[in-house]
């Protein structure tokens, strides 16, 4: 708590005051008027939202496929070791990939160029959003198959056949029993993946070289002074609003969370 | 000794454990065994999506500056002695960070299972806390505390790698490492393990180590395959305080030496990593039926 409470208040304290100590806003009023700080936030907040709906629907369809089918089996060992792999580790690996697919030169780019699509000339590079957002989801989708998984376990088989033996089809099982229980899991895992996409920054790092103005971008640039010497303490009021971003974030699992743990579990 | 306390342990376990999940587990096998529409669907397009641009990768990595075809970029990885400078240093840091981490999480887990089951509940809400955390904001406080440390600290924490960033990694890895083991504990049956283990007169400690360690092993090497996973793969924090790990080197690489080698070095390190986890699954699945394949 201390190694993760102490650089937390020095980021907060550093963006409240001035060189010499003084309390002050001026340094969040100048994120709120600068353009770019705006874009930024509005870009990962947009890159947060799409990447966990994305990866929380087709992470929950996969998940669900995967406990459908042999437990134990070497299907269920190869999607739960390579989510571990995708959702803790990937970051850099991952982007070289993705160069490597849909860069200018990658494999994938030049394959549609041979049948006649050219990537490129449409406006699309790696290094965009879209290109990003791509990417994020290859670790969004495995790291809610991590998170849903218990929850989708907790369903009890014995749930379906009392249903069933009321009379209930398949649908109405769902649309009664499984989808009602699984919600506050299913919205609580959603959060996580909004806050991991929010503020990731290695991925990004990778794949743009750093150019991508997304809000971890314009800490680092306001930190090393690339654009502007002497922003420290702009970077700093950016990291205070992305904090207060998360912190709604995690308000709201924890809501959820104590809801989830009602029949699951 | 340990074997002892193994034994012990299956024994204690034999004795008080009541699990259901295998038989539920089986017959849900049996009744869905048959490939349905929606499944296929899904793991088709998973495999597209997720192996797609691994074996584009692939081939990207087999092409050489000259243009030819070959596995020349993965012979400059060997070469390469500042890649392999930057290897050492995280594997140093990593296996420091693993033993702490597992040395903090292990007690703590037990504890609260046997002593306070009502912080479960906060303690989960915490290991969610690093993962939606901005590593680029703990970064810039880092930047801060030792822009403004006295110099003793400096020279002594920040000026290495080693030293400069292990205390954080142990903080990044604590959240995964406690999930891991705590599914591991909650599988076995505790009290009786440690009111076992105490009848017999053993202290805390040898309960520890020579009962519960055993027992819970397969969930500690997750803990620690995953700390290492997360030490090899962080980039943020130490690229923004310039020091030299992996990661970073792999992005500095590429200056040097065109994409190529980059692209051979992110395959390898996937592969490596996934190759700990895969291996592990084995491992669980040996010592306990299918029911605790599931690590993470």
């Amino acid at each position: 708590m201390i190694f993760l409470g102490l650089p937390l208040y020095s980021v907060i304290h550093g963006a409240f005051t001035t060189d010499g100590g003084v309390l002050t806003f001026q340094n969040f009023s100048t994120t709120f008027s600068s353009a770019a700080d705006m874009s930024a936030f509005k870009n990962s907040l947009l890159i947060g939202l799409w990447t966990a709906l994305l990866g929380a629907g087709l992470g929950t369809w996969l998940a669900a496929a995967v406990l459908a089918g042999n437990p134990g089996g070497l299907v269920q060992r190869v999607v739960s070791s390579a989510s571990g792999v995708l959702a803790y580790f990937a970051g850099v690996p991952l982007a070289f990939a993705w160069i490597a697919t849909l860069g200018s030169t990658g494999v994938a780019t030049v394959l549609l160029q041979h049948i006649g699509i050219n990537l490129y000339s449409g406006g699309f590079t790696i290094a965009s959003l879209t290109g990003l957002a791509l990417a994020y989801t290859y670790f969004q989708i495995p790291l809610m198959v991590i998170l849903i998984t218990p929850a989708l376990e907790g369903l009890r088989p014995q749930w379906e056949e009392a249903a069933q033996s009321l009379g209930a089809s398949k649908l109405s099982y769902m649309r009664h029993v499984a989808i009602p229980v699984l919600t506050p899991a299913f919205v609580g895992a959603t959060l996580i993946l909004f806050g991991n996409a929010f503020s990731a920054y290695a991925t990004a790092l990778a794949l743009t070289g750093g150019t991508i103005a997304i809000v971890p971008t314009q800490i680092n640039e306001a930190l090393n002074g690339n654009v502007i010497a002497n922003q420290d303490r702009v970077g700093l009021a950016l990291g205070v609003e992305m904090i207060v971003v998360v912190a709604f974030v995690m308000i709201g699992y924890w809501m959820v969370q104590s809801r989830a743990r009602r029949w699951l579990q | 000794m340990s074997a002892t306390g193994g034994n012990l342990g299956l024994a204690a376990r034999g004795l008080g454990a009541i699990e259901p999940a295998p038989d539920r587990k089986k017959r849900r096998a049996s009744r869905r065994r048959r490939p349905r529409l929606w499944r296929v669907t899904i793991f088709v397009l998973a495999a597209i999506y997720f192996i797609g641009p691994q074996l584009a990768a692939f081939k990207f990595s087999l092409v050489l500056s000259s243009g030819k075809y070959g596995l020349g970029n993965y012979g400059q990885i060997v070469q390469n002695s500042a890649l392999r400078d930057a290897l050492f240093t995280s594997l140093e840091i990593s296996a420091i960070t693993a033993v702490v981490v597992v040395v903090l999480v292990l007690p703590t887990v037990v504890w609260i299972r046997l002593r306070a089951p009502k912080l479960t509940l906060l303690l989960e809400g915490i290991t969610i806390l690093p993962i939606v955390i901005p590593p680029v904001v703990l970064a810039a406080g880092l930047e801060q505390l030792e822009g403004h440390s006295p110099q003793w600290l400096v020279s002594l924490v920040f000026n290495h790698a080693l030293t400069g960033l292990t205390p954080f990694y142990v903080i990044l890895a604590l959240p995964f490492s406690y999930r891991a083991i705590d599914t591991g504990v909650r599988a076995i049956d505790l009290r009786t393990l440690v009111d076992a283990s105490r009848s017999l007169g053993s202290s805390s400690f040898s309960t520890l180590t020579r009962v519960i360690l055993p027992n819970v092993q397969t969930a500690v090497l997750g803990a620690v395959f995953l700390t290492v996973a997360l030490c090899l793969g962080e980039v943020v924090i130490a690229n923004i305080l310039l020091y030299v790990t992996f990661p970073v080197e792999i992005i500095q690489v590429g200056q040097e030496t065109g994409p190529g080698v980059q692209v051979a070095v992110s395959i390898l390190s996937l592969l490596f990593v996934f190759g700990l986890l895969f291996a592990l699954s084995f491992l669980a699945g040996r010592k306990r039926g299918a029911t605790s394949t599931r690590l993470i």
